[in-house]
């Protein structure tokens, strides 16, 4: 069974020494296996939280548990389990890739392993790069070696700090297929990221961070159901003047052109009015030339978030 | 003890100076040959013999001290600095190792360069001046000791520094001094008498003069008295550097 508390963050709190609060009483639960999208503004909490997990920041107070051993208590075998992908592209220069991963699971106490290590480049599209100097790669490769090396002890947590800043669309969707390869194989993902179209593609999960505090953690498709708003968008075969009083009754928008009639509806709500406001419109005599429904994306659902107001 | 995280840190230390085998060895040869030549035969033919030593043979164990001292703080600041400055120390600190084993592998990384460099100049300096090496344990001793130590107060040089210039400042303004006034090509006897007393104060005297005894039995202060600076001096670079990781100066937020 599952471990619904895989790792456990109870009251964490940061001030630097600045006086900066970075966190304000932190409490969150990560569910083994799952993929947990962190997101926030600028300056939010993320790294920091992040940091505090894989022990790069030290945490001014609370209590961190991974598979139930805690972290103050066991640091060496709670750090074995994780791997971290930073946001900065921080990399030896003068390193060949293959090396730079294999110091890498070094590091974490493993023996040499040029198999799981080339499968690794492999999967990444690196192995044709493995005896080049990081120096000399591009920034979307050099992004894909840091996957790389916090992958090369196979670890069973990942932190993967905006993995997409500075790669193109296409790399970001092969990184998304990683991602979702290793969630298959068992490794709990942890990710923040400025992209909400990423968190959208691949999270299970979404916390959303502001200003130092967890605003909000859900499932991500109940999420987007509680919060997302459908529109109906129906195209007029003729443009009208105004709505019409008939349809007055309806939550309806006029579209400029005056050819389009938007419904905002609940999606949720055994009765959408969806039907009688069509019924109605037949009865005086609209016609219509095509039906759509657009979704709120996750995107408007953070921002109204980050402003306090429901979307 | 996580001996593998030892040898990963170890080895990726010792290619770093495989990469760079002219700044790390040629240059240091070089540089102790052309003292050789200068100091050694231009103006020492023209000074008397010291203690019954040439002048070109008593200035060996200092040039060696002068190398093992500058190599071992210069790589010993670089090699923690170097990660810091690129950002690549994240995965240290994020990596199941303790500070004891860190400290193992850079320090025995930096150690081993010095210890190199510093046979290597023996065997250099063979080829200029007639060497003899009457204590040839404690002259393991002293190198041994004198690479670590000053590698481990490189160390603390390369996490207290935020900025290039900090990196060279101490090396700069106080090491090179305390070498070149601790009696690296001369013995305080030499000097008057209060400048002799003003010697007394520099530690690097000690060392220089316990590690010339180790070849030619001569020195300008008790053997013991080098011995016992030596080890205080490294206990007290072992602290502060342990200190450091406990408290994550500069190192953690």
């Amino acid at each position: 069974m599952k471990n619904k508390k895989y790792i456990h963050l109870e009251n964490i709190s940061k001030t630097y020494k600045d006086g900066f609060r970075a966190l304000e009483n932190i409490n969150l639960s990560i569910k083994e296996g799952e993929i947990f999208a962190l997101l926030g503004p600028n300056g939010a909490g993320k790294t920091t939280l992040i940091n505090i997990v894989c022990g790069l920041v030290y945490s001014s107070s609370g209590q961190i548990t991974v598979n139930n051993i805690n972290f103050n208590k066991n640091t060496k075998k709670v750090k074995s389990l994780i791997g971290l992908v930073p946001q900065e592209l921080s990399l030896e220069a003068f390193e060949t890739v293959f090396n730079n991963v294999s110091y890498t699971r070094g590091l974490y106490g493993k023996k040499k392993n040029k198999v799981l290590i080339e499968k690794i480049l492999k999967k990444l599209s690196l192995w044709g790069k493995k005896d080049t100097i990081l120096n000399n790669l591009s920034g979307g490769m050099k992004r894909r070696v840091l996957i790389a090396k916090s992958l090369s002890h196979e670890p069973k947590i990942l932190f993967l700090d905006e993995p997409s800043a500075g790669v193109d669309v296409e790399l970001r969707r092969e990184m998304w297929k990683v991602i979702k390869e290793l969630k298959k194989s068992g490794v709990t993902i942890i990710l923040t990221t400025h992209y909400i179209e990423e968190a959208e593609a691949i999270a299970d999960r979404i916390g959303v961070i502001n200003n130092g505090k967890i605003i909000l953690v859900e499932d991500k498709n109940k999420l987007m159901q509680r919060m997302g708003q459908k529109k109906l968008v129906i195209d007029l075969h003729d443009s009208i003047r105004s709505i019409p009083s008939e349809l007055s009754k309806y939550n309806l928008k006029l579209s400029k052109n005056k050819k389009q009639l938007i419904f905002a509806y609940d999606k949720g709500s055994n009765d959408t009015k969806i039907t009688s406001l069509l019924n109605s419109m037949q009865k005086i005599n609209i016609i219509l030339k095509d039906i759509n429904t657009r979704q709120s994306s996750l995107e408007n659902i953070f921002v109204n978030l980050l402003k306090g107001t429901k979307a | 003890m996580n001996w593998l995280a030892i040898r990963a840190i170890y080895h990726h230390e010792m290619d770093r100076m495989r990469r760079t085998v002219f700044q790390s060895i040629l240059s240091p040869i070089l540089s102790t040959s052309l003292y050789f030549i200068v100091f050694g035969s231009a103006i020492g033919s023209r000074i008397p013999v010291i203690e019954g030593v040439s002048y070109g043979s008593f200035i060996v164990p200092g040039l060696i001290m002068l190398s093992l001292l500058t190599l071992s703080i210069s790589n010993g600041s670089f090699s923690i600095f170097f990660p810091k400055f690129n950002g690549t120390i994240y995965e240290l600190m994020a990596a199941p190792i303790s500070s004891i084993e860190i400290l193992i592998g850079f320090v025995g990384a930096t150690s081993t360069k010095s210890i190199l460099v510093g046979v290597l100049i023996i065997i250099t300096s063979s080829f200029f001046v007639k060497l003899e090496i009457a204590h040839p344990f404690f002259m393991m001793f002293f190198l041994i000791t004198t690479a670590v130590t000053f590698s481990l107060f490189g160390f603390i040089i390369g996490v207290w520094a935020d900025n290039f210039e900090k990196l060279q400042l101490i090396p700069l303004i106080i090491i090179t001094p305390l070498v070149f006034l601790g009696g690296s090509f001369y013995s305080i006897n030499m000097l008057p008498v209060f400048w002799q007393n003003v010697s007394m104060f520099n530690p690097v005297l000690y060392l220089v003069s316990g590690f010339r005894w180790s070849f030619y039995e001569v020195s300008d202060v008790n053997v013991f008295t080098s011995i016992i600076t030596i080890v205080c001096i490294l206990i007290s670079c072992i602290l502060i550097t342990l200190l450091i990781f406990k408290k994550g100066y500069n190192l953690r937020n």
